[in-house]
């Protein structure tokens, strides 16, 4: 089995070792939850209960806002204390409802089937929708809408993103060691939905004894096979990932089905599974808490709505203090300048470093070394587009082709002279793509 | 915890290297040719490099206290300039007019353009292209062994024999770090090795350059002609060490192919029809002119551009 990829791209420090052998501890929240009521991407979900309300775990206390939007259920059972703007791990005010524990975790009943495989697609494609599962590797996309595409006919791969490409995240490396059935499950479902359709598991080669277990169990899998994936950052991109499996190319303009697939990462595949054969909404995802500052780095299973700083505590606090808090991994996460924000559904993990490298470093001027443009995965010229940006050329920034940029941010990384090329880049982005939006 | 967090945007890590360490490494690499120098030179060699090397990093110190500037001779690049001018004249040249070469790299072709990586022009080749139109005379006056001599391609040009080995070992005339090939590939290995530059610009200078001798010297089948063409007149110390010079070379790989192209023929133009026996120091300033051309038809096709809709 061959290592498959895509040209570029970088080998930062894995980290992974801190936490990828700590087994999944569940983790019971003290506090009150918050639940944003946008942690997708769509519109904001619309709360149906109100201040004073008593809700049980499971319960739907918000339903979706439109069909790119997903529903949101209650992880505890409690009293909903208020619905009031809270801030979210990217720093944005967002309506939150927030739930007061009674510590019963008193549950509804869930419909759960005996095979799920016997659904007919609309009733997968339903349970789906209701659960709420969105993309839970980063952006957070509605799962049902992707796998709903104009031409179910034309979808010939659906890739299960297992590369986890990201340094120091352990959350999917574990799901696939403690419930790889329902990895396959899900995935079996996903490809009965289309009638054209091959399954792709797709691990990156740091991760052998994933690649075994799964392999052994789709051997007699007629439609679901395993292939291995150069470890390498960013190789769980979507587009690079789709590239890497299936050779297709797709550009900023268009979507993976365009290209015949359909890319969800390994948590929400899973999730898929239970909803569609427990009938259980989701309320709660692996998070990996780890970085050189914590004392005790784990994997943990988390309610939705759990404070950050209630995690630390569990893993055992600061062994150092902390200089930088990320929310996902240290090449797309968001830091955060406090421990006060919620776990979501795409919060994958909370990395504390001791360290801040971004800070410790000043830009210099650029030596042209052309190391940015041969890590770009999207080819482009990073360097080259940080500089239009600095002199506020957007016209130049797209005709070089600039919003083509996937923001995966190996420019900065390796840059020898420590310039913010991905920020200057994704500001350019963010302006090209609202101007385009104000033409229509 | 009291006080905030720091907050970014993303990526929060960076890469372990620094301009500094590229720096480090090019004057890592460099260190065989120059000792083979001095010992093949003598003690004026030593001089020489010491002499440039101060006189570009003053330059460049007094330039940025002058200009208020913030101060840049940490990371080592005039350190380098004036290693590869003083590697790139003759020993017995005199160490005032040195002094002036570093000066004129460092502020003209350098710092009043911006500074690293804002030249258009090698600063080592511009000063040493500068020396050689201003003191002709010193600059071409080469000795080996105590005896005032020509260097191998003068007397190739003029019909003579040379042996190959002595100009692949470096015992023979020329400037201080040109002379000796084996020295030069010692150190570019290193630099491949730790990824500083790779084979695009060196490999397509040094076959182009290959072909255009084959093709239009005039000595067809003499292999002995070829391999003193390419182990003589700094041709290896410049594919190496100042065509892979970043700030002045293309930034994709297809643009530094072209550029090593551009290389090899203006080269073989030069040596061979040119009045001069040498040419790799104009070529290479040449090219530089051209990059900003090569750059506009070398832009890589982005990720997709070439996508369609699968049917």
């Amino acid at each position: 089995m061959g290592n498959l990829t895509f040209k570029g791209g970088v080998h930062p420090f894995e980290g992974k070792e801190l936490s990828k052998d700590k087994p999944v501890k569940p983790y019971l929240p003290t506090g009150d939850l918050v639940y944003p009521l946008s942690q997708h991407i769509g519109a904001p979900a619309n709360p149906v209960v109100a201040k004073g309300d008593h809700v049980l775990a499971g319960q739907l206390i918000a339903e979706a806002g439109g069909f790119v939007s997903a529903p949101i259920y209650a992880s505890v059972s409690g009293t909903v204390k208020a619905i009031e703007p809270r801030r979210n791990a990217t720093s944005t005010m967002v309506p939150s409802i927030i739930i007061e524990n009674d510590g019963e975790y008193k549950s509804v009943e869930f419909n759960a089937v005996d095979d799920p495989f016997s659904l007919p697609r609309e009733e997968i494609l339903e349970r789906i929708k209701t659960a709420g599962i969105v993309g839970m590797g980063g952006a957070g996309f509605p799962t049902h809408v992707k796998l709903s595409p104009k031409e179910p006919d034309k979808i010939d791969y659906i890739i299960a993103n297992c590369a986890e490409c990201e340094p120091y995240l352990t959350s999917d490396y574990r799901l696939m060691l403690d419930e790889p059935e329902a990895l396959v499950g899900g995935m079996k479902l996903m490809v009965s939905l289309f009638d054209n359709a091959q399954g792709i598991i797709a691990i990156e080669d740091n991760k052998p004894d994933c690649i075994k277990l799964i392999s052994e169990l789709v051997k007699d899998e007629p439609k679901v096979c395993v292939k291995q994936v150069m470890t390498k950052y960013p190789q769980g991109s979507e587009r690079q990932m789709i590239y890497a499996t299936t050779g297709r190319e797709i550009n900023s303009s268009m979507l993976p089905a365009d290209a015949g697939c359909i890319v969800d990462n390994t948590a929400t595949i899973i999730n898929v599974f239970k909803a569609v054969k427990e009938g259980k909404p989701l309320t709660h995802r692996v998070v990996t808490v780890t970085g050189d500052a914590i004392e005790d780095p784990r994997n943990f299973d988390v309610l939705f709505g759990t404070n950050f700083a209630e995690l630390i505590e569990a893993a055992g606090g600061f062994k150092n203090e902390p200089e930088k808090i990320i929310s996902g991994g240290p090449m797309m996460g968001f830091a955060v300048f406090d421990t006060n924000f919620p776990v979501v559904k795409n919060t994958s993990s909370i990395l504390c470093l001791s360290h801040d490298e971004v800070a410790a470093t000043e830009p210099t001027a650029c030596i042209n070394c052309g190391r940015c443009v041969e890590v770009c995965p999207s080819r482009l010229i990073p360097s080259r587009l940080s500089k239009l940006m600095d002199h506020g050329d957007i016209e130049t920034f797209e005709k070089m082709n600039g919003v083509e940029c996937v923001e995966c941010g190996s420019c900065s990384f390796i840059c020898p002279a420590k310039r913010h090329l991905a920020q200057s880049i994704r500001a350019g982005r963010q302006t090209v793509l609202a101007n385009r939006r104000k033409k229509k | 915890m009291n006080e905030l967090l720091n907050v970014s945007s993303s990526p929060h890590v960076r890469s372990k290297d620094t301009t500094q360490k590229i720096m480090l490494y090019v004057i890592i690499a460099l260190l065989p040719a120059t000792c083979f120098g001095i010992y093949n030179f003598g003690i004026s060699a030593l001089v020489l490099v010491l002499v440039t090397i101060a006189s570009c990093v003053a330059s460049e110190y007094i330039f940025n206290l002058i200009t208020k500037r913030k101060q840049t001779i940490n990371d080592l690049s005039a350190v380098v300039t004036g290693l590869l001018l003083a590697l790139n004249l003759p020993s017995s040249f005199p160490w005032y007019l040195a002094v002036l070469g570093g000066v004129f790299g460092i502020i003209i072709v350098k710092m009043v353009f911006g500074g690293l990586g804002q030249n258009f022009m090698n600063p080592a080749l511009g000063a040493r292209c500068f020396l050689l139109i201003s003191f002709a005379g010193y600059m071409t006056n080469f000795t080996y062994d105590g005896k005032s001599t020509a260097t191998p391609l003068a007397l190739l040009k003029a019909g003579e024999q040379v042996n190959s080995m002595d100009m692949f070992l470096g015992t023979c005339a020329g400037t201080i770090g040109e002379t000796s090939v084996i020295a030069i590939l010692i150190g570019a290995i290193f630099l491949i090795l730790m990824g500083v530059i790779d084979l695009s610009i060196p490999a397509s200078y040094i076959l182009t350059f290959a072909a255009f001798t084959l093709l239009f010297s005039g000595h067809m089948f003499d292999i002995n002609f070829l391999v003193a063409e390419l182990c003589g007149g700094g041709l290896m110390l410049g594919a190496f060490f100042m065509a892979t010079d970043y700030a002045t070379s293309p930034i994709t790989t297809k643009g530094r192919i072209i550029f090593g192209i551009c290389l090899g023929i203006l080269t073989g133009l030069f040596r061979f029809y040119g009045a001069s026996a040498e040419g790799v120091s104009y070529a290479i300033i040449f090219s530089n002119l051209l990059v900003p051309l090569i750059e506009k038809i070398s832009v890589p096709t982005a990720f997709g551009k070439g996508g369609k809709k699968h049917e």
